[in-house]
């Protein structure tokens, strides 16, 4: 075993009880790094820590072994406060490999901890890592604690009893550095060995070999402890809310947000997916929960999904499609068909990095000009962003309320980060939600005549299923005439049908906006939408505590806006909208509100660090007394991004994940 | 179609008060007769009848009939009628589409719905031609098509729908054209059929591409030209007046069809063969025998049903629920779960 210490300055502080530690699991993708980020997660969950945490893989789907754009990285914030986001930097980091090492050491912070896997430090490991010198060997990892070891012979030592070749036996490898991580935070492994044995029930001596790989790297943090830098470290539950609590993915969320939206307005849902990264999850979620009502269709393309799905809410089932941004420019005609004959449908967009293919397993917030915008011919959409995991599934029942009561598609749009990121969820009780059953029309709705699109007080049509007797009328996307529907060109009707279906969304009842962190009036605003929640609170957060006039505004009705927005932002001296984009929200905002907003703006498929906002948040205080934002540095390093050797651009024929 | 109680309409209570609007002469008014005298005597009921359709000429069809009706976005209708089927397998599913909606920007979908054999009637209109957009040659068009796209003649070879549907795995390929008297007959096969029902109808494009389909369906030389299938007869045409009675038979070595001569009625001696509409390698040669040395193949061509695609889904819905409540709360709170204690007032 090797191991350094880090060159400390004489003056380094105490060491306190951290509140909160960022740890990050890096391997290749065939180390399994995010199954094991995936079960310390929830030991997390279950050690009663609140927790964040950030899947960071690449778009290929077995890189060549050992390269640079073949690291997979789980990383994860937990602690006995409030945690908003994944972290900036890892306190620790576990490097699988010299590649790992190589894409995530930079973001390690200095004085942090390194654990090192030497048995892939082999020749051909280092050179298509491309190190010249091993980096064990060279000095270069100076300013960290290094705790570096042959993690590999240690369980093929572990799994010997169990008769397995090496490359069977080092598959739990993963295991084995989970159960060291496990020792180091003080946790708890039979909820481990349960899930190991229930995933292999099958398989008794796979799960055998990997419960003996879990205890023994467990067993070796009392020695490492001894020997070398390794601190057991224990970190307090939360306080929280009482109830009952699980940790939730955004794409479990929203696939149970849509099956509980659906029961709430009494109707059997019709789901009409494509695969796609990354919102293929939905269509996996939803597909095992048939009992409630719900027909999963894989359709031939993104195109046939929307259009089925739209045939369903015709025939009565509320229709539903998600994508991500590509597919969801393909779905465009058939949104406005929708809009057109005023049907109900609900339209998921996982966002991810565009334009075009761009950056299928990152996350951007770059589909806000098309989910409002993107559209041939005036048709307003309603559209609604979730700002967290548990988020989407508030946003997915709204989305299904809106498109059932107002007869219309409504886009609900989620990212990459928040459909595979995961937090505590406290479990809701569905009984806490006001149902809105859907009322078909059973008769003619004018006397002896039906009238397909007479429209009642909020501007909505009444739906009218096929099979329905007497009620045969006709739909198309032609401009319908008013109230009959039937086809009408004039001028005069479409102008009054353009105006009712602007009216129709405008009028949509969206409840006023609330500040979610600090005063009403202020200094600054920061005001944001989506995935960008968790860093903009935490900064916000570190902004109040200095006694700075800052508030955290976050938007979930993207489209209609709150009627209240423009007031309430009047109250600041300043706008500040952080967006992983090019300030797309920004430019809604201005034309809405003429507010003056300033962007601040993001697109390297990463999320927003707390310190990037610390330090805009600092410039609008500059000169102001107590101000010592100004002297926030923000932290540069990355999560791994293409010039850290994500995409060496020796990929070939690997085939994009699409 | 489904099962069904069989109602007493009339062909009035078929249409609608909308104006019909395609061109005096059209093809389509012949076939839209067609449809509304025929629903009434399968005892159709119009409130469970839809009529689905994409963009062009063809699709127009269903603000013409009293049943429900959705004209939805070019190529797309088999995407939005699987939808519809999928939702309510009770409607009776009649989609209609043209040789460019069906099979150019909707080539996939067609492909698709066969494939996946939901339950539906297929009306192809086929004019070769794109009529609603003014003139353009279509993927059926015959090379040499003069069109405002192709001003000296199209270069790119047809398809053949019905060699397309039966590639894609359709279940019943039939064939007709507008003005024949037979259509009602190919179209309550079709009905009868359980699946996905494919239809190619010529349709004459009076404006556009008149006349195309003369050769064939020209009441002059009818009985030369066309071969009128029908299960368990033999395949002849022609006719004593018009150069003798003639058969389709089986070149043995060749494997391929070929006309043969029937003197005195004797079909058998000729070695005519005996149409089988559960014989999918006749059927691929009837539907590609270049029309010219042999008549062009009307009527049923391939009938062979399969389990349809909706009753699979319903069936496998009902195994995976199987045992399962919908009970949300469970739902919710599934997986490894753990409990905060009230230890009095809320933390911050």
């Amino acid at each position: 075993m090797a191991t350094q210490t880090a060159d400390r300055a004489a003056s380094a502080t105490p060491q306190a009880g951290p509140d909160s530690v960022v740890v990050r699991f890096a391997g290749d993708s065939g180390d399994g790094m995010q199954l094991t980020g995936g079960q310390f997660t929830l030991s997390t969950a279950l050690a009663g820590n609140d927790l964040a945490t950030f899947p960071d893989f690449p778009a290929e789907i077995r890189a060549p072994q050992g390269t640079l754009f073949g690291v997979s990285a789980f990383q994860i914030n937990f602690g006995s406060r409030e945690i908003n986001t994944a972290g900036d930097a890892p306190d620790v980091l576990v490097a699988m490999n010299p590649a790992a090492l190589k894409t995530n050491l930079q973001a390690l912070k200095p004085g942090g901890l390194v654990i090192i896997d030497t048995g892939e430090f082999t020749k051909r490991n280092l050179e298509k890592a491309k190190y010249e010198v091993s980096p064990l060997d060279d000095g270069s990892l100076a300013k960290w604690d290094v705790l570096a070891f042959d993690i590999s012979a240690l369980t093929i030592e572990a799994v010997k009893p169990f008769g397995l070749g090496n490359k069977d036996a080092l598959r739990s490898k993963n295991m084995w550095t989970l159960g060291l991580a496990l020792w180091m935070f003080d946790r708890d492994r039979q909820p481990l060995i349960d899930w190991l044995n229930a995933k292999f029930k099958t398989k008794p001596v796979i799960a055998a070999a990997n419960i003996a790989a879990l205890n023994a790297g467990h067993a070796y943090g009392e020695t490492a402890e001894l020997t070398g830098p390794l601190k057991k470290v224990h970190i307090d539950p939360v306080a929280a809310e009482p109830g009952l609590y699980r940790t939730i993915t955004g794409a479990e969320a929203v696939s149970l947000g849509l099956v509980a939206g659906a029961q709430l307005a009494g109707l059997p849902m019709f789901f009409g997916g494509y695969p796609i990264t990354p919102a293929s999850s939905i269509l996996h979620h939803l597909v095992r929960l048939k009992e409630f009502g719900v027909t999963t269709f894989q359709a031939e393309d993104e195109i046939a999904a929307i259009c089925a799905a739209i045939g369903a809410s015709w025939a009565g089932q509320l229709g539903v499609t998600s994508s991500s941004g590509p597919g969801i420019a393909l779905k465009g005609e058939a949104m406005g068909l929708a809009v057109m004959t005023e049907l109900p449908l609900v339209i998921v967009n996982s966002q991810r990095g565009g334009p075009s293919t761009g950056l299928p397993t990152k996350t951007e917030q770059s589909d806000l000009y098309q989910a409002v915008y993107g559209r041939n011919g005036d048709a307003p959409i309603p559209v609604i962003s979730a700002s967290s995991p548990g988020d989407v599934f508030d946003c997915a029942i709204e989305a299904c309320r809106i498109a059932v009561q107002y007869m219309t598609p409504v886009i609900l749009l989620t990212d990459g980060y928040i459909a595979n990121a995961a937090e505590p969820w406290k479990v809701p009780d569905p009984a806490s939600y006001e149902p809105f059953p859907v009322q078909f029309l059973e008769e003619k709705n004018a006397g002896d005549t039906l009238l397909p699109y007479k429209r009642d007080a909020k501007g909505a049509r009444p739906w009218i299923k096929p099979g329905t007797p007497d009620l045969m009328h006709r739909i198309g996307g032609i401009e319908k005439k008013v109230d009959t529907g039937n086809i009408d060109y004039s001028p005069e009707n479409h102008q009054i049908m353009t105006d009712a279906r602007k009216a129709k969304i405008d009028g949509i009842a969206v409840p006023d906006q609330q500040v979610s962190h600090g005063d009403k009036t202020g200094h600054l605003a920061v005001v944001g939408w989506g995935s960008t929640y968790g860093p903009i609170r935490r900064a916000v957060d570190n902004a109040r505590r200095k006694g700075l006039a800052v508030s955290h505004i976050h938007v979930r009705n993207i489209w209609p806006l709150p009627a209240n927005l423009g007031e309430l932002l009047a109250g600041f001296s300043h706008v500040l909208m952080p967006e992983m984009n090019t300030g797309q929200f920004k430019t809604v905002l201005r034309d809405q509100l003429l507010v003056d907003a300033d962007s601040l703006t993001k697109t390297s498929g990463q999320p927003f660090q707390i310190a990037e906002l610390d330090e805009a948040i600092a410039r609008y205080f500059d000169g102001i007394p107590d101000n010592e934002g100004g002297e926030v540095h923000a932290n540069t390093q990355q999560l791994p991004t293409p010039e850290s050797g994500h995409d060496d651009g020796s990929l070939k024929a690997t085939g994009d994940a699409q | 179609m489904n099962e069904m109680t069989k109602i007493e309409t009339t062909l009035k209570d078929w249409e609608t008060d909308q104006e019909v609007r395609w061109c005096p002469g059209c093809g389509d008014y012949a076939i839209l007769k067609a449809v509304q005298r025929t629903l009434p005597q399968l005892g159709c009921d119009p409130a469970k009848t839809v009529f689905i359709s994409g963009i062009g000429c063809s699709s127009r069809f269903p603000y013409y009939m009293e049943t429900y009706g959705f004209h939805t976005i070019h190529g797309r209708a088999p995407a939005f009628a699987t939808g519809a089927k999928l939702a309510n397998p009770e409607l009776d599913v009649w989609l209609v589409t043209g040789d460019g909606d069906g099979l150019s920007i909707g080539g996939n979908h067609m492909m698709h719905v066969l494939r996946r054999n939901v339950n539906m009637q297929i009306m192809l209109f086929n004019n070769e031609i794109y009529g609603l957009t003014k003139g353009q040659y279509s993927p059926t068009s015959r090379i040499g098509t003069k069109s405002p796209s192709t001003p000296i003649g199209s270069v790119d070879r047809p398809a053949n729908p019905c060699a397309f549907a039966l590639g894609a795995g359709a279940r019943f390929v039939a064939r007709g054209f507008d003005v024949s008297k037979n259509l009602p007959d190919v179209l309550k096969a079709a009905h009868a059929h359980q699946g996905a029902a494919f239809i190619e109808i010529f349709q004459n494009c009076i404006v556009y591409n008149k006349d195309v389909f003369d050769a064939f369906a020209a009441p002059k030389g009818a009985d030369d030209h066309q071969l009128w299938l029908a299960d368990g007869e033999p395949m002849l045409f022609g006719s004593e007046k018009t150069g003798g009675v003639k058969g389709i038979a089986l070149d043995r070595d060749l494997l391929e069809l070929k006309v043969v001569d029937v003197v005195d009625g004797d079909w058998q001696a000729a070695g005519v063969l005996v149409h089988n509409v559960r014989n999918r390698s006749i059927a691929h040669m009837l539907i590609e025998a270049p029309f010219g040395p042999f008549p062009m193949a009307l009527g049923v061509i391939y009938d062979d049903p399969r389990p349809t695609y909706e009753s699979a889904v319903v069936e496998e819905r009902a195994k995976s629920s199987e045992g399962k409540s919908a009970n949300l709360a469970k739902l919710l709170a599934k997986g490894q779960t753990w409990t905060v204690e009230d230890t009095g007032g809320h933390p911050a």
